[in-house]
């Protein structure tokens, strides 16, 4: 059965190669840019596992996975945090809101697509 | 600052100890030599900006002068046990070793102060550097556009099989974001160069000053009457302009800011603010006209038109100087012609070549690389700084006016003259064949 991936980022050239990368790896990809809609994009994209940048128009990659979290049908889902800050703070409060795995920016292609399928389970 | 009442001894001491006259150094701190021998004698109070001029003029500092150098030392120490309690320092024997070591802990009061200095330069430059939005922004560009093609170039170059449709877009991807990155790279060098925001906090007397003068843009409402002051009436209004002022904390940015005021005031004064306007009106551009109508020099004429606020034809001027070294000494910024903050300027600048040539009026259209490429004029003139003298080689200052090319006003002959390529500083200056070239440039042309 195809993976499903949702991409939440608001770089259309970072979206597209990552797309590129996991479709040819066998995933099933939708994007999403906009920070404002992404709760409600991932409930009806209903993603295997969800990427999401930090720094996203109208609301921040922190605030939408808190939402997730607080809400009992996105709880469980896996969050591959990619954010441009890569201090310790900013991995220590994403880690506090339930991340599963947090990668900082510019990103291994092979490592991203590592990451993935251990959050899906092979 | 508590005066005691052997202040005025104290002044005396240390007058005759430097080998001063009484009548030089009344005359230097702008005050009698009769009020100062009253002072002397502790028969006058001294105030506070007086004392610092004569703390200044005697090279001491005013709480020597006010308490003691004793006084002032143990003052000193007991700040320096405060900022490092953990050294565990005799405070009960300060006194002692005050008196013992005057020489040791004249030393520990000055590295306390240089201490606090760096410290204080430290916080802002950190300060700076974390809370400044616009190089979050800018940094931001730079790693998506990082990102973005370093994935994408891992694509290409990964061996797996890409086609032809999908190597395009990616091709046309890199590129864009290649140009993403120029442009956020150079954006991010003229923030580092520039400053970024008016909010960005002054480090060192010179940004100090410029911090000051840039929030009043050159111009002083309050010192355009000099005619009608009396006695210390124009020191006193100096004063009150430089205690207004948030931006100047330091002494040595209150002194350097108390010189160009009162530079500000006598032109001023030679050429007050109605009068020179109504001349502006009827004589134009023309700083040689301005210059002959009112007796002046062509640099005090520079300084009158970039100061005052434009007058009917609404053009600014900006105003730069520079010493016989070259470094940038007033840099009143105008639209469209950057100024490097830190560092040296472009060579092509007309301001060097009039250095090159004392006294010699130099005029030239200039255009600067990147944005909208506007023309401007600069009138430039190198002129001797002090009195000519048979002891020393002459000191030379230059200036250049400066302002946007208005074909009304400048005229078919200028508005058609080719404009000199000239940059900002070589940093920033994407300029490759330029023959003047100190330093690597980080742009690309283009």
């Amino acid at each position: 059965m195809t993976r499903q991936v949702l991409v939440i980022e608001d770089e259309p050239n970072i979206a597209e190669a990552i797309s590129f990368i996991l479709s040819r790896d066998g995933w099933s990809v939708s994007t999403h840019a906009s920070g404002t809609t992404a709760v409600q994009a991932v409930r009806d994209a209903k993603p295997d596992v969800l990427i999401l940048d930090v720094m996203l128009p109208g609301k921040s990659g922190y605030d939408i996975l808190q939402d997730l979290r607080s809400a009992d049908d996105t709880r469980a889902l896996p969050v591959l945090m990619l954010t441009a800050r890569g201090q310790k703070t900013d991995r220590e409060l994403a880690e506090r809101l339930g991340v599963n795995r947090f990668m900082t920016k510019p990103f291994s292609n092979s490592e991203m697509l590592t990451n993935l399928r251990e959050l899906v389970g092979g | 600052m508590p005066h005691s009442r052997l202040t005025g001894s104290r002044i005396r001491e240390r007058r005759l100890v430097l080998g001063q006259k009484q009548a030089a150094l009344a005359k230097e701190v702008g005050i009698s030599a009769a009020y100062l021998n009253l002072i002397e004698h502790n028969r006058r109070r001294v105030g506070d900006s007086l004392l610092e001029a004569l703390a200044k003029a005697l090279k001491t500092d005013p709480a020597v002068l006010a308490e003691g150098a004793e006084a002032a030392l143990l003052g000193a120490l007991s700040e320096a046990d405060k900022r490092l309690p953990q050294a565990q320092a005799e405070l009960d024997r300060s006194e002692d070793f005050a008196g013992r070591f005057p020489g040791w802990a004249s030393l520990v009061m000055a590295q306390n102060q240089r201490i606090q200095d760096l410290e204080q330069m430290v916080e802002a430059l950190s300060d700076r550097l974390t809370h400044d939005p616009e190089l979050a922004a800018s940094l931001h560009e730079v790693i998506s556009a990082v990102t973005a093609i370093r994935s994408t170039a891992a694509i290409l170059s990964g061996g797996g099989e890409v086609d032809q449709e999908w190597q395009d877009r990616f091709l046309r991807n890199m590129r864009d974001e290649g140009m993403r990155l120029s442009s956020a790279a150079q954006g991010l060098v003229e923030f580092l160069d520039a400053g970024s925001s008016e909010e960005v906090v002054p480090i060192g007397p010179s940004e100090e000053l410029a911090t000051f003068l840039d929030a009043s843009d050159h111009f002083f409402p309050d010192l355009e009457a000099p005619s009608a002051w009396k006695g210390s009436a124009r020191d006193q209004a100096i004063g009150a302009v430089i205690a207004e002022s948030a931006a100047l904390t330091s002494r040595e940015a209150q002194d350097m800011a108390r010189q160009f005021l009162r530079q500000y005031v006598e032109d001023a004064e030679a050429m007050p603010m109605q009068a020179f306007q109504a001349a502006r009106a009827t004589l134009g551009w023309d700083p040689a006209a301005l210059a002959r109508e009112f007796r002046q020099s062509l640099p005090a004429v520079m300084r009158r038109i970039a100061f005052l606020p434009p007058t009917s034809d609404g053009t600014v001027a900006g105003l730069i100087s520079c010493d016989g070294a070259g470094a940038l000494v007033v840099r009143k910024a105008v639209s469209g012609f950057a100024l490097p903050r830190f560092g040296a300027a472009c060579p092509y600048w007309p301001l060097f070549q009039a250095l090159a040539q004392p006294e010699r009026p130099i005029r030239a259209v200039v255009r600067q690389p990147g944005g909208a490429r506007r023309r401007h004029v600069c009138q430039a003139i190198c002129v001797q700084q002090d009195a000519l003298s048979f002891d020393r080689p002459p000191v030379y200052e230059a200036y250049m006016l400066i302002r946007e090319l208005d074909d009304a006003l400048d005229g078919e002959a200028m508005s058609h003259a080719a404009p000199i390529e000239v940059g900002s500083t070589c940093r920033v200056c994407p300029r490759s064949d330029c023959a003047a070239r100190r330093e690597a440039t980080i742009l690309s042309a283009g």
